[in-house]
């Protein structure tokens, strides 16, 4: 579950990224957070990684209270939430087997796990026949089908995914969100960061609206920014 | 491990590099150290005992010479040995083949723990009953202590900053392989990585880079010193010079090369990534 608290975000510069900012993510949820750029998403993501540190109000993400956590609970919390970003970020020389395997040697899984898991989690992105490319010999799309297997395999309960379609076309965008879908159908939460609005459109789900550092709208209408708000 | 070859190669090339300069700076040192002392033991105090004291009373003084505080040792020289060194150091000159070693005087060839503190000891020792007369030549020993602490502070001097030289630039050194995985470190913090286990790898690497630069650097220094005293000891003009064997070092070396290339292999690594951990 994320719950922010009167959140505000003021970066060094002066900058006020995000200002009194109220939300609650139940578990199991299907989330877009929309806004253009500038207004603040990113910000949020950071936030929810502890990435960066709030600087007044308070956050809980799945369990840990941000205001307060200490620098080596960081990893754990990281642990709960699977990240995927725009650029994928992939290891060039690794294949995507050890791409996805990665994710779970970096957390201490026994290599039996390992075999288990990768496999399966290959099969559930639809990737089951390309553990042994490289992720330079992957269309976009399976990219982002990788980092996707990568963020899912140690079974965070959460998926946080920052512009996944950003580098992708129409359809191949339709289909990471069809399985970001299908994903949370399995229990997981998802919240998906985009400014895309024809897509968030094609799915019914809930929108948490942000521009300014501000939420301007939290509901089931679609992808709403009100420009005079 | 290992995994940017070029770069793990050019850290342990740096680190040989200032091994080897450090390494051979601090044998020049030595050697310098060595030479000095060598002047130093020469350069000693005569002590002649009172002319009606015999054999047998004169080495008696010695054994209170001995007992001054600051002389390493009292050598006894009797009246004839002195007439026949005498002699000897005047090339067997007939002329002075008549000399009566009753004409002498017994005496004590003394040398001193540490020079700079000649003027007292020579006092105390002026004082001992039987002594007549002491010959010293302090400007000599006051010479040699400052050449000696001279020699100290540039040799302590140089070596700081050649191995604060040597720090920045492998700590450079390592902070561009760094850099080039900043990515990969970026990746392993997004997954849930501890610092712990992002470091382990490095912190190998760095061991490995260290003990590999450590052990080059010895051998190499060893090479090249067994080249360079050959050299210096066939060269007529050096002929004064005494060049230390490298197997009287070779432990300190051992040890020194061992550290330094671990030390500066972990703790660069471990620095280096520093930074990158914070995110």
């Amino acid at each position: 579950m994320i719950l922010f608290r009167n959140v505000t975000k003021v970066y060094s510069t002066g900058s006020r990224a995000l200002d009194g900012v109220n939300l609650q993510i139940d578990d199991g949820e299907f989330v877009f957070l929309v806004g253009p750029s500038g207004s603040g998403k990113s910000t949020i993501i950071k936030l929810l990684t502890a990435e960066l540190e709030l600087t007044s109000g308070s956050i809980e993400v799945n369990g840990y209270k941000l205001e307060t956590i200490k620098k080596r609970q960081i990893p754990y919390l990281r642990r709960t939430v699977g990240v995927i970003f725009q650029d994928f970020r992939l290891i060039d020389n690794k294949t995507v087997f050890e791409n996805v395997a990665y994710g779970m040697h970096v957390v201490g899984a026994s290599s039996k796990e390992i075999q288990e898991r990768v496999p399966y989690v290959l099969e559930l992105v639809g990737l089951e026949n390309r553990g042994r490319r490289l992720p330079h010999e992957l269309s976009g799309g399976e990219q982002q089908r990788v980092a996707i297997a990568r963020a899912l395999v140690n079974n965070p309960a959460m998926i946080v995914a920052d512009e996944p379609t950003g580098n992708l076309d129409p359809q191949r965008s339709y289909d990471i969100m069809m399985l970001l879908e299908s994903i949370n159908a399995l229990g997981t939460t998802v919240m998906v960061v985009t400014h895309e609005q024809e897509l968030v459109n094609r799915f019914t789900k809930r929108v948490i609206a942000i521009k300014d550092g501000k939420v301007i709208n939290d509901g089931m209408d679609g992808y709403y920014i009100n420009e005079e708000t | 491990m290992f995994t940017h070859g070029f770069m793990s190669f050019a850290a342990v090339c740096v680190t040989v590099a200032c091994l080897v300069i450090i390494g051979g700076f601090s044998l020049i040192i030595y050697n310098l150290s060595l030479f000095v002392s060598d002047m130093e033991q020469q350069n000693r105090v005569m002590v002649y005992v009172d002319e009606t004291y015999d054999t047998g009373a004169a080495k008696s003084v010695g054994s209170k010479i001995n007992l001054v505080d600051n002389v390493r040792e009292a050598v006894f020289m009797s009246r004839e040995e002195a007439v026949e060194r005498f002699v000897k150091d005047q090339g067997a000159n007939e002329t002075f083949s008549g000399i009566n070693p009753s004409d002498l005087r017994d005496r004590f060839i003394v040398t001193l723990e540490d020079n700079s503190k000649m003027e007292e000891t020579v006092e105390q020792i002026r004082a001992i009953e039987g002594v007549a007369h002491i010959s010293d030549r302090p400007e000599i020993a006051e010479g040699i202590v400052t050449i000696q602490r001279v020699l100290n502070i540039v040799s302590i001097g140089i070596i700081i900053v050649l191995l604060v030289v040597s720090l920045f630039m492998i700590s450079n050194t390592i902070k561009l392989a760094m850099y080039d995985r900043r990515d990969e470190i970026a990746i392993m913090k997004m997954i849930g990585a501890t610092n712990r286990f992002i470091r382990f790898p490095y912190f190998v690497e760095g061991f490995l880079i260290g003990a590999i630069s450590g052990a080059a650097a010895f051998f190499m220094e060893w090479g090249l010193y067994d080249l360079l005293a050959n050299r210096i000891m066939r060269m007529q003009s050096m002929q004064l010079l005494t060049i230390a064997p490298f197997r009287e070092v070779l432990l300190p070396m051992v040890l020194t090369f061992g550290v330094a290339g671990l030390f500066v292999g972990m703790f660069g690594s471990v620095m280096s990534i520093r930074k990158f951990l914070d995110v």
